[in-house]
């Protein structure tokens, strides 16, 4: 066993387990720091891939941006104390939808995909930010803009919604 | 060497293990990290397909990435809004749990 598959086993298991505790946090802060590592992970799991650029983007605006964003509403709302009910009733049927559609997915992973089982090659590939960026503003230059309008959208929703009307 | 349908069966393991986030917890927050969890997800098997084929050397690798890019761009203008909208919510109910929120009920 080379020591790259070793090392995406341990993050892999990194993953699945951050996640589980995600889900199965009581508290939202736990539920968000655990979110933390998982994207920590999956950054990891970016660099393994080879495209350097969108890994540390993602410790950025992931780990950076939106989790602080989450922390923050937690901690405005002092929704940490908030703690649900929990009635097995409604969560059952849900584990068992959800337990389906994993079982579907692995079958359909393992099945298809192992039918043309293509390596991903480790060898070191050209993932400057150079050319990366020349294909985002040459080619993919519309949607670039359309995003652009799409964050003002949402800034601009943002602060209406949670906009306080003053009285008089 | 790892193989592709590695990299795929874990994003499809968190991608189910998010929906299963969204169907089991009541917490509108944790609904909404269990969606991050799901566009990770994808966002994972993106830049999975676009590492293979650019080595299959059919397309570029950085195709797969700048959609990756979209993809976190989307999920930041989701989060900006729906965080919006809890926080409102919470101002009008003092709660954030979806069992709740009923109110259209008939």
């Amino acid at each position: 066993m080379s020591g790259e598959l070793i090392l995406f086993f341990i993050l892999a298991l990194t993953a699945i387990l951050t996640a589980a505790g995600m889900l199965l946090s009581r508290h939202a802060v736990y539920a968000a720091l655990y979110l933390v590592l998982n994207f920590g992970t999956v950054a990891i799991f970016y660099l393994l891939l080879g495209s350097p650029f969108i890994a540390l983007s993602q410790v950025t605006v992931y780990g950076g941006a939106i989790m602080v964003l989450f922390l923050f509403v937690i901690m405005l709302l002092g929704a940490e104390q908030i703690t649900a009910e929990f009635s097995w009733n409604s969560v059952v049927p849900a584990g068992l939808l959800g337990l389906a559609l994993v079982v579907e997915a692995l079958v359909l992973v393992l099945q298809k995909v192992s039918a043309s089982n293509l390596q991903v090659a480790t060898s070191v590939i050209d993932a400057a930010p150079e050319p990366l960026a020349k294909q985002l503003f040459t080619v993919y230059l519309l949607p670039f803009e359309i995003t652009s309008i799409l964050l003002l959208v949402a800034m601009v929703g943002a602060i209406i919604l949670t906009k306080t009307e003053k009285k008089g | 060497m790892v193989p592709t349908n590695y990299y795929l069966a874990l994003a499809a393991i968190l991608f189910t293990m998010g929906a299963m986030g969204v169907l089991i917890r009541r917490n509108a927050l944790v609904i909404f990290m269990s969606v991050e969890l799901m566009l990770n997800a994808a966002n994972l098997t993106f830049v999975t397909f676009a590492r293979m084929y650019s080595t299959l050397n059919t397309t570029s690798v950085y195709n797969g990435q700048i959609f990756v890019f979209f993809v976190m761009t989307v999920a930041a203008a989701e989060v900006a809004v729906g965080l919006a909208l809890i926080v409102a919510i919470f101002r009008n109910k003092q709660s954030i749990d979806v069992d709740q929120l009923n109110s259209l009920k008939g």
